[in-house]
């Protein structure tokens, strides 16, 4: 189900925690920890980075010598402070640059329903309604977000709601071209 | 609170609804969408009582609509309906404040009451220090914020808007609707707002889709009785 935190946590996932990790190390050195609450905040929306993945990540990153470690010593048990290496920079830089692969979805499942109750000679339309409600209920749900949260909460409700609309509208279009489409599908 | 039922009206040969059922719950917030042409409009103001249809019943507070007479329906409009359109439509001869206490005016009240009620939205909907502007030298989404602040001055039980973010661009818009839905709620005004924008319609409780002059939703029945 597309819920928010499915929702978020898909553009969490989508985002790499490793190169978002360099990306928070570019601007400054930092501890692990530091480095796990600044994550949290920007970008964990509910779903925080277990520390485990955080310093596994770490240690992957300096292994790849994308950054060195500086030990600092100290009263208690040593501190690492991790360092972006020039190698990581230039990572972190490709990857902003970058654009990200637009996907059509040509042949997305509610397209390859739409058809299919065409050829069955099922209400198409109605499961396009259907399908029209669901998203605005969703839809409604992130307004909410937006109305009640802070500007982090308002531009990823923003996301969601912009492809949302962006369905809707093809959903209106198909809606409208059903007709053309039976006519289509049944040559 | 405002009920269509197998309502039909046709401007002269061409048909505009043809058996619009439709009930809106007392401080229900509803999205009437559609398609261009679909008569969602024409539904909007046959509910309002601007249009009598050629059959079927309108029904308010337990009231028949459709069967009183012009200045009846006018009354009703004037005394417990606001309106907010696409264009702000604002009187451009008045101030901004004339413009929004001019529902006040027209139902009796005295001018100083009504520009102190009226200068009271200003704060309210982020408009003040522009009482004293005329329409032509507000921006559209400050306009469009008159003219609700207009639709709500006189607490109407229902507030119609047709498109009222239309001419407003994405934020300036969302702007606009975060106020007309905060506000209504406040004063627990129904509100039937007609639009073909989905992210205005998420800002309802309950959405209605008409096409053909027929409303088509699955979710026709109010979510609040």
């Amino acid at each position: 189900m597309y819920t928010l935190s499915v929702y978020m946590w898909c553009m969490v996932l989508g985002m790499s925690v490793p190169l978002t990790l360099l990306g928070l190390l570019e601007r400054e050195p930092s501890h692990g920890y530091d480095l796990k609450r600044d994550y949290d905040t920007f970008f964990g929306r509910g779903k925080p980075l277990p520390f485990g993945q955080v310093y596994a990540t770490l240690a992957r990153l300096a292994r790849d010598g994308k950054v060195v470690i500086a030990v600092e010593p100290g009263d208690g048990p040593e501190r690492k402070r991790y360092v972006i290496t020039e190698s990581g920079a230039s990572e972190v830089n490709a990857w902003l640059v970058e654009p990200l692969a637009p996907e059509p979805h040509l042949q997305t499942v509610l397209f390859a329903k739409v058809v299919l109750a065409i050829m069955l000679g099922r209400p198409a339309e109605e499961y396009l309604d259907t399908q029209r409600r669901a998203h605005l209920a969703r839809m409604r749900e992130l307004t909410e977000v937006k109305r009640g949260g802070n500007l982090v909460d308002a531009l990823l409700a923003d996301h969601g709601l912009f492809h949302l609309e962006a369905d809707l509208r093809w959903i209106d279009t198909t809606v409208a071209r059903l007709d053309a489409l039976t006519k289509e599908v049944a040559r | 609170m405002i009920e269509a039922r197998a309502v039909t009206l046709s401007f002269g040969e061409t048909p505009a609804l043809r058996g619009a059922d439709l009930r809106v719950a007392e401080g229900e917030i509803l999205a009437v969408m559609g398609p261009s042409g679909s008569g969602k409009s024409t539904l909007l103001h046959c509910l309002a009582g601007i249009l009598v249809p050629d059959s079927g019943e309108i029904h308010f507070a337990g009231q028949r609509v459709d069967t009183l007479d012009e200045g009846a329906r006018s009354a009703l409009r004037r005394d417990r309906f606001g309106f907010v359109f696409q264009f702000g439509q604002l009187v451009p001869e008045l101030t901004a404040v004339e413009n929004v206490a001019l529902p006040l005016l027209l139902a009796g009240t005295r001018r100083r009451a009504a520009i102190t009620e009226a200068s009271a939205w200003f704060a309210r909907l982020d408009l003040d220090g522009l009482q004293q502007r005329r329409s032509g030298e507000l921006s559209g989404g400050q306009a469009q914020r008159v003219a609700l602040a207009r639709g709500l001055v006189s607490r109407p039980q229902v507030l119609f808007a047709d498109e009222p973010t239309g001419s407003l661009d994405s934020l300036t818009g969302e702007h606009v609707m975060d106020l007309l839905v905060g506000s209504a709620r406040e004063q627990g005004t129904t509100v039937v707002v007609v639009t073909h924008e989905a992210r205005v319609a998420a800002y309802a409780d309950r959405e209605v889709i008409v096409r053909d002059g027929k409303v088509t939703s699955l979710d026709a029945e109010p979510v609040r009785s």
